[in-house]
């Protein structure tokens, strides 16, 4: 019991040994700004505080671009929104007034509700259609802030809240301000480093796997969106503050631009980037005043050049550790007897049974009528010519395309047809044709995705960092490189998943898929582009995992690979089923030699 | 009142369509959505203005070289913002890349030609009240614009190249035909097509370097609803916008149209993201 209680303080210390050269820029930075109010003037505390101002709103809103990969260019609406709620609230020219302090939170939460409201396109669209949703809700704010005189003042304008002393001095203000961006600093890195970061980030670049681990895209943007929009709101009252006196004017769609570039030049996924542009965009037009009416212009070819030169941006600039080149001859050497130590043994009493299956497209029948039972801790290969319905069979289990008739059973029940999310939540795990990791995830967290449905912590949970994320972090961490150990990558863990080989890729799916603990797996050419030897051991890895209870199903070309390692296989021709039994029957059936096989 | 509404609503309709068109001209060979389809059509009230105002020329002389201003900016919006990341499989790079040419351009206007709207030459001189050239032109430019490329996709071979384009690019490539010419070629004629509606309907705008951000908006709806790259949706969707908005800003004002505009766009969307008219999207896994 003893050990027991001691192990989170050393491993916490441990924890934090790992964490500090993550940590060392932000306190670097930190320790800048602190330093700051001793060595310069009031001019410099004004740019200071409106860098820490701008920062509040960008470190929300990169989880959005930077994360989540929304192209949200309108953000200078909910900033507005936040600012003339909490003037509003404070100068009292509609109710009663209310403290400054009090009226924080109202525009926050006021922040939030519109942030849902303007995200809300981007649960169905992507890109252009969600760029262009916020910025006709950015123009349609405006029109509002200049129209609804009596709240707003429309173009006189309205006078900012005031602090309380001592944040009513110049520095006194900016301390306050850069206490509000490190505290933002803290929940943004908590969101980014805990499974929801991870889950938003292979919803960006990999929503088709993301969507077979288990992660409901709805609900995780919501529950950013409600974030980036608080901070946004929370952004515009300490705005509406330093400005003192606020119009429609002083929300330009400038501000947008900034915002949004400045996550583009820090870099995708990352928050240490985001912030320094967020700095070097402030500071950009006031030491080069002659620029200043041209800084939009400045912006605008910079994104340019971000773009077309360094789609990484700042963060790839100082991302040293993947520069060091990674060995070339390395070899995928799995280790299928580690499994015992991190794959339950499944209970193994449902089959998952296909009944008269059929889905058309248009005018083609893809699948035609088909039966097909996959055992537990069986094996079952699926293997036909190219566009006799393979994958399409695995589609259809995995729920991305809904049958047109017939059932799919799981041990006594229904699966639900669609639904593609719910089916790690059944148990069953799948690998993709052309593997769908995340590029620019490590290794590791392409693997720890796999487990995001296990997590017990909510979003809040994570935001703060309680003990719970903290023990999900663990587990999900250990398990991920426990099975990167079974699979053979463990050396790999901390490399950025696009610098792999194809074959490593494929390796890193199966891991993900394991991460799910599945009763069934589902495996689309697994072999596809892997050398003989690889070949071997991954069929030794496969009937591993069958024998912890596992069924499988198997799609594949290799013939070889088929008739070594499977206890059934079905053969399929323009979507009907050719040929079913033991790979001894299908080896010497007449039909499939003829038409598969050859010979 | 009711005359009014169908004048002023069926003008700007007729100018979000032709907005709309543009964005269509500009995605049907390159399958980019470019922010810059707005701007175009600013810059042709404000190329319009600085023309025949500015520099005294005669309206056909103006109308002449402000097409080929704007046809000269859709060319150099295929070089810079569209060519480069075509080639690139990440999607989303084309929306930051022509959002940051559509702000060069904004700017630029902003600072050289200034933040006032400034007014726009009489063209015609035709008709008075409802039946004012600020209200017909934009309709009869439009009309005309619809006729004309309906002849060029119909009837030419060039029009047909597009089209075929279009259809299935890798196999139109495979038949020999030009495809990054025609490219460029489309990015042109969406310069005109932009300009058009800018110079049809400076009248109404003014020449005004805000409206460029407008347009973008108010030109994507007409699309969004209509479906990418239908032109026949575009024109529906465009001047079904502008009736409602305008029907909207004299009964209930002018912020609810706006708010009415906004919804409108976000429910459809999220009841039929490919549009009314649009077919479903592709397949996925």
């Amino acid at each position: 019991m003893t050990a027991v209680t001691a192990t989170p303080a050393s491993r916490a210390t441990a924890d934090m040994r790992g964490a500090l050269p993550q940590l060392a820029p932000f306190l670097g930075i930190l320790a800048v700004a602190m330093i700051l109010p001793f060595v310069s003037n009031d001019y410099w505390a004004l740019i200071g505080t409106r860098a820490a101002i701008y920062w509040v709103l960008v470190s929300g809103l990169n989880l959005i671009v930077g994360f989540a990969g929304h192209l949200a260019i309108g953000y200078v609406a909910l900033l507005t929104l936040g600012a003339y709620t909490t003037s509003v609230l404070v100068a009292g020219n509609v109710m009663p007034q209310v403290p400054v302090f009090a009226a924080l939170p109202v525009a926050a939460f006021v922040g939030a509700v519109f942030g849902v409201v303007v995200g809300l396109p981007a649960l169905r669209l992507r890109t252009f259609y969600f760029a262009m949703s916020t910025l006709g809700f950015a123009t349609i704010v405006a029109q509002i802030a200049l129209a609804w005189q009596s709240v707003t003042g429309g173009g006189i304008g309205i006078v900012g809240p005031e602090f309380p002393s001592p944040f009513n001095t110049a520095w006194g203000y900016y301390c306050l301000c850069i206490a509000f961006a490190a505290v933002c600093t803290w929940l943004s890195a908590n969101v980014a480093h805990s499974r929801f970061g991870r889950a938003l980030i292979a919803i960006r670049d990999a929503e088709v796997a993301a969507e077979a681990t288990g992660i409901s895209k709805p609900r995780m943007l919501i529950a950013i969106f409600l974030f980036a929009g608080a901070l946004a709101a929370i952004a515009g009252g300490l705005f509406a503050s330093l400005q003192t006196y606020i119009t429609p004017d002083a929300f330009t769609f400038d501000l947008s631009v900034l915002f949004f570039i400045a996550i583009l030049i820090g870099g995708r996924g990352s928050i240490l980037g985001p912030m320094l542009g967020t700095i070097i965009l402030t500071i950009l037009p006031e030491i080069a005043a002659p620029l200043a009416a041209w800084s939009t212009f400045l912006y605008a070819v910079l994104l340019l050049v971000i773009v077309l030169v360094m789609p990484g941006g700042i963060a790839a600039l100082l991302d040293f550790r993947n520069r060091r080149p990674l060995a070339s001859n390395r070899a995928i050497v799995p280790r299928p007897a580690a499994l015992a130590g991190c794959l339950r043994k499944s209970a193994g009493d449902k089959a998952l049974s296909l009944r008269g299956v059929t889905l058309s497209f248009g005018n083609v029948r893809a699948i035609d009528n088909l039966d097909l039972d996959v055992e537990p801790g069986q094996i079952h290969g699926l293997i036909g010519p190219n566009g006799s319905g393979k994958t399409t069979t695995l589609n259809v289990i995995s729920g991305y395309y809904v049958a047109g008739a017939g059932t799919i059973g799981l041990g006594d029940g229904v699966l639900p047809p669609g639904m593609p999310t719910l089916r790690a939540h059944h148990g069953i795990g799948r690998t993709f044709q052309t593997p769908r990791v995340i590029g620019e995830a490590s290794v590791l967290q392409n693997v720890m995705i796999g487990g995001t449905i296990d997590g017990q912590a909510t979003f809040v949970e994570a935001l703060l960092a309680l003990p719970r994320n903290r023990r999900d972090e663990r587990m999900l961490a250990n398990r991920a490189r426990a099975l990167l150990g079974v699979v053979g990558l463990e050396a790999l863990a901390d490399v950025r998943a696009d610098r792999l080989q194809h074959s490593e890729l494929r390796f890193i799916e199966i891991a993900r898929a394991l991460m799910l603990e599945p009763d069934f797996l589902l495996l689309d050419e697994p072999a596809a582009g892997l050398s003989g030897d690889e070949i071997e051991r991954l069929a030794a890895l496969i009937v591993a995992i069958s024998r912890r209870g596992t069924g499988l199903l198997l799609v594949e070309h290799h013939a070889d690979l088929i008739f070594d390692i499977c206890d059934q296989v079905t053969v399929l021709n323009l979507g009907r089923t050719l040929a079913a039994g033991t790979p001894a029957e299908i080896r010497v059936h007449k039909e499939v030699v003829s038409a598969y096989l050859g010979g | 009142m009711f005359s009014s509404i169908l004048a002023s609503g069926l003008a700007a309709g007729a100018i979000y369509a032709l907005v709309g068109v543009t964005y269509n001209t500009m995605f049907s060979t390159s399958r980019v959505m470019s922010f810059t389809a707005g701007q175009l059509a600013m810059l042709g009230g404000v190329f319009g203005s600085l023309f025949t105002l500015k520099m005294g020329m005669p309206i056909v002389a103006g109308f002449v070289l402000t097409l080929i201003g704007c046809a000269i900016i859709g060319v150099i919006t295929e070089f810079v913002a569209v060519r480069p990341v075509l080639k690139s499989l990440d999607q989303h790079l084309y929306v930051l890349s022509t959002l940051a040419l559509a702000l060069m351009i904004q700017q630029v206007a902003a600072i050289k030609w200034g933040t006032e709207p400034q007014p726009f030459p009489r063209l015609i001189g035709w008709g008075s009240g409802v039946l004012d050239e600020k209200f017909w032109l934009p309709v009869a430019a439009c009309a005309i614009t619809i006729a004309a490329l309906e002849y060029l996709y119909r009837r030419t071979l060039v029009g047909r190249a597009f089209l075929a384009i279009a259809e299935d690019n890798f196999a139109a490539r495979a038949l020999g035909l030009p495809e990054r010419n025609l490219r460029v070629a489309s990015y042109a004629l969406a310069g005109i097509i932009g300009g058009v509606a800018g110079f049809s309907g400076g009248e109404l705008l003014l020449a005004f370097f805000a409206n460029g951000a407008l347009l973008n908006f108010y030109g994507f709806v007409p699309v969004a609803l209509g479906g990418l790259g239908n032109n026949r949706g575009a024109v529906i969707g465009g001047l079904a916008l502008g009736l409602f908005q305008q029907a909207a800003n004299f009964l209930v004002g002018g912020i609810f149209s706006s708010v009415a505009v906004f919804a409108l766009f976000i429910v459809v969307l999220l009841a039929k993201p490919q549009g009314l008219f649009g077919a479903s999207t592709a397949r996925r896994v």
